[in-house]
């Protein structure tokens, strides 16, 4: 009893003399500045966009947020690409910040993923000519005010005035920053930090839908309260295995698991505990799981995806998804190699249940966004299969599936905001009846990028999915492998039949037109294509490096 | 003291903050028991800290790390709640149901809250493009 008292008492006070010696040194801490580079890139476009947000005349807000967000992701991306050029990716791979941030393969590899996404995503956010001049001011896909109701007094203002929400930039860049430090987190503290710094830019983001702005702040209500619930059961996850470990780092968790760590007094009365390591991992992976929406905890992704404006969706669909399996591989492969024996079963449950759940409801929508919402959840199920097949060629696979799903992803979002009727966009599917024959092109775009999501040959979406399933079969996963290639049927049936409604079905009388894009939007979309065919017809080159960035520092 | 004694009171803290979640309509009271579920964690992780008599205190730096965000977190989150009260006049979590799996049906219920007759309908009704227009500018006065 007094033992514990003195401890407790220790807390504030400290011995005066022989006990000292026993406190290991605490080194001062020592951060790689030009190793996290381009992480503080985009953090400080980021602070660079509030600045102006604050201090420059309104009308110069655009071109200048518009500026700060290319320049500053471009630099962060030649940031990225440098320090891999440097070595960091492969031999000289280490955990920087005081253990906090790991610079490594799958890292720099998920952070240029992201950087290139969100240079993609600013276009999409700029784009101003889709939507028709509003008492002279072109407008984009965002409220002229956020706080303002729908259809008031203010609301009528403010758009008069040709306000804009040029917020969304600074925003989408905090989002971006946190999203890059997701993956490379390298301990719990780190992890769940960014999850929010990234987490709370994007509640916002859905809640500034220009059009339908009922729905846009319902996606954004439901997607903050499941967030938050998700989040605390992560934080819970974190705590319990602190209690476990003692410490926070994946590293040292990961020593604790295999039993390697030093035992301490302390430690011991706790690591014999496995029912922490067990429920607190199993809450931790499943606040990562809310994020990549597998099946289980999907349900806000249809609503999310269908309520916030497109650009956003395309973003949050894309991004959101790279970030959070870069940080559940890291998590897996890093903290909890030592217990996969308790893993694996479950995550075989639940990638089975996403690829089927995800293809089969699909099948019965009616709206492109919520079509393209369970698509994505029926592809977080065959990322996941790569996941279970703990290996190397398991990393690289799900690292060249994200980047092949991300960009189509972008692309179809894209599209989707092209496709316009006198409310906005046309997201019901019966109005893309004979889109085919209207506007051929954007069809044979659209259609591209659902061959690609179905998995057909010589798109991106085939080499990723024989990749990650071809990792998954060698890791011993065959009936895993059977599920997935049964739901990649599935699946095709009602991309196919969307791409049979535009080409083979007579165009409704007042069906919707097809907006005539800038070059912002038309560049997503080129990208989106080319992606697509470079990624399915010549893979070789961006498999062998998503290959040589497939190994985790610890 | 055992670590039990505070372990087991943050694991029940956290049920409570869990059953609010699970339970209650009002968004604000979702909120709240978020915010439970959170000071359960802070609990926990004071109490291994000390339990585990952590040189570095990682645990009382990740309590602070999480005091600071759900601040933020609960800014943002009445933030949104308020905007969507005064938009519906109802931070009832069970009235959002303009987005749901229904298919060509609107929302199926809407209760007789302050102003929910003109609620915006179902979203994939055709007709029913402008719904942001046609709302009627109710929220001034709320």
């Amino acid at each position: 009893m007094s033992a514990t008292a003195a401890a407790v008492h220790s807390l504030w006070t400290t011995r005066a003399l022989a006990d000292t010696a026993a406190t290991p040194a605490i080194p001062t801490p020592h951060i790689e500045y030009a190793q996290l580079s381009p992480v503080l890139i985009v953090f400080g476009a980021a602070v660079l966009g509030v600045l102006i947000e604050a201090f420059a005349p309104r009308a110069a807000r655009y071109a200048g947020q518009l500026a700060v967000s290319v320049v500053g992701l471009a630099a962060a991306f030649a940031a990225l690409v440098a320090l891999a050029a440097d070595g960091y990716a492969q031999g000289r791979s280490h955990v920087a910040a005081m253990g906090a941030v790991a610079v490594d393969g799958p890292a720099l590899f998920l952070q240029g993923t992201i950087v290139l996404i969100a240079l993609v995503a600013t276009f999409t956010f700029a784009e101003r000519r889709l939507d028709p001049v509003a008492h002279g001011n072109r407008v984009d896909s965002f409220a002229a005010q956020g706080s303002a109701v729908p259809g008031g007094e203010q609301e009528q203002k403010a758009v008069r005035a040709g306000f804009t929400t040029t917020e969304v930039f600074p925003l989408l860049l905090f989002a971006v920053a946190g999203m890059m430090i997701f993956p490379a987190a390298d301990d719990l503290l780190t992890l769940f930090v960014s999850l929010e710094v990234f987490s709370l830019p994007l509640y916002l983001l859905c809640a500034l839908a220009r059009r339908r702005r009922l729905m846009s702040q319902e996606a954004s209500v439901k997607y903050f309260l499941l967030g938050a619930f998700s989040s605390a059961i992560l934080l819970f996850g974190i705590a319990l295995l602190y209690g476990y470990a003692g410490t926070v780092s994946y590293g040292g968790i990961a020593d604790v698991v295999d039993g390697t760590a030093k035992l301490t007094p302390a430690l011991a009365n706790t690591t014999g505990n496995d029912a922490l390591l067990l429920i607190g991992g199993a809450m931790v992976v499943m606040g990562l799981l809310f994020k990549v929406a597998a099946v289980p905890f999907h349900m806000w992704t249809p609503d999310v995806y269908q309520g916030a404006p497109t650009p956003v969706t395309g973003f949050m669909a894309a991004a959101v998804k790279v970030a959070a399996f870069g940080a559940l591989l890291r998590l897996l492969y890093v903290v909890l190699p030592g217990m996969r024996w308790d893993w694996r079963p479950v995550m075989w449950g639940v990638a089975i249940v996403t690829m089927v759940v995800g293809a089969i409801i699909a099948v019965t929508q009616t709206d492109v966004k919520r079509l393209l919402a369970y698509s994505s959840i029926a592809h977080a199920g065959f990322l996941l299969t790569g996941v279970i097949a703990v290996s190397p060629s398991g990393v690289s696979s799900v690292l060249f599936y994200l980047v092949a799903y991300s960009f189509v992803t972008l692309g179809g979002f894209a599209v989707v905001t092209l496709v316009r009727d006198a409310g906005g966009e046309a997201t019901h599917l019966s109005k893309w009846a004979g889109l085919g024959r209207r506007s051929p092109l954007l069809a044979a775009v659209f259609a591209v990028f659902l061959l690609s999501f179905a998995g057909i040959p010589l798109t991106a979406g085939f080499s990723g999915k024989f990749a990650v399933f071809k990792a998954a079969a060698q890791g011993g996963a065959v009936p895993l492998v059977v599920v997935g290639v049964i739901s990649s049927a599935i699946a095709a049936f009602f991309y196919i039949r969307v791409i049979v409604m535009m080409f083979f079905q007579e165009p409704q009388p007042q069906g919707p037109t097809v907006a005539i894009p800038s070059p912002l939007t038309s560049t997503a979309i080129a990208l989106g294509v080319a992606v697509t065919l470079v990624l399915g017809v010549a893979p070789q080159y961006f498999l062998d490096l998503a290959g040589k960035a497939g190994v985790f520092v610890r | 003291m055992h670590l039990a004694y505070p372990a087991v009171l943050a694991v029940l803290l956290f049920c409570v903050g869990l059953y609010g979640v699970l339970a209650r309509r009002n968004a604000i009271l979702v909120l709240m028991s978020v915010e439970l579920m959170l000071n359960a964690v802070n609990l926990n992780l004071v109490a291994f800290d000390v339990w585990l008599r952590d040189t570095l205190h990682a645990g009382q730096a990740l309590t602070l790390f999480t005091i600071t965000i759900a601040a933020a977190e609960i800014g943002i989150g009445l933030a949104i709640v308020l905007l969507v009260h005064r938009n519906r006049g109802t931070s009832d979590v069970d009235q959002l149901t303009d987005l749901a799996d229904t298919g060509t049906e609107p929302g199926p219920v809407h209760f007789g809250g302050p102003g929910s007759a003109s609620i915006a309908p179902g979203t994939d009704n055709p007709d029913e493009t402008t719904a942001d227009q046609a709302l009627p500018a109710r929220g001034q006065t709320a």
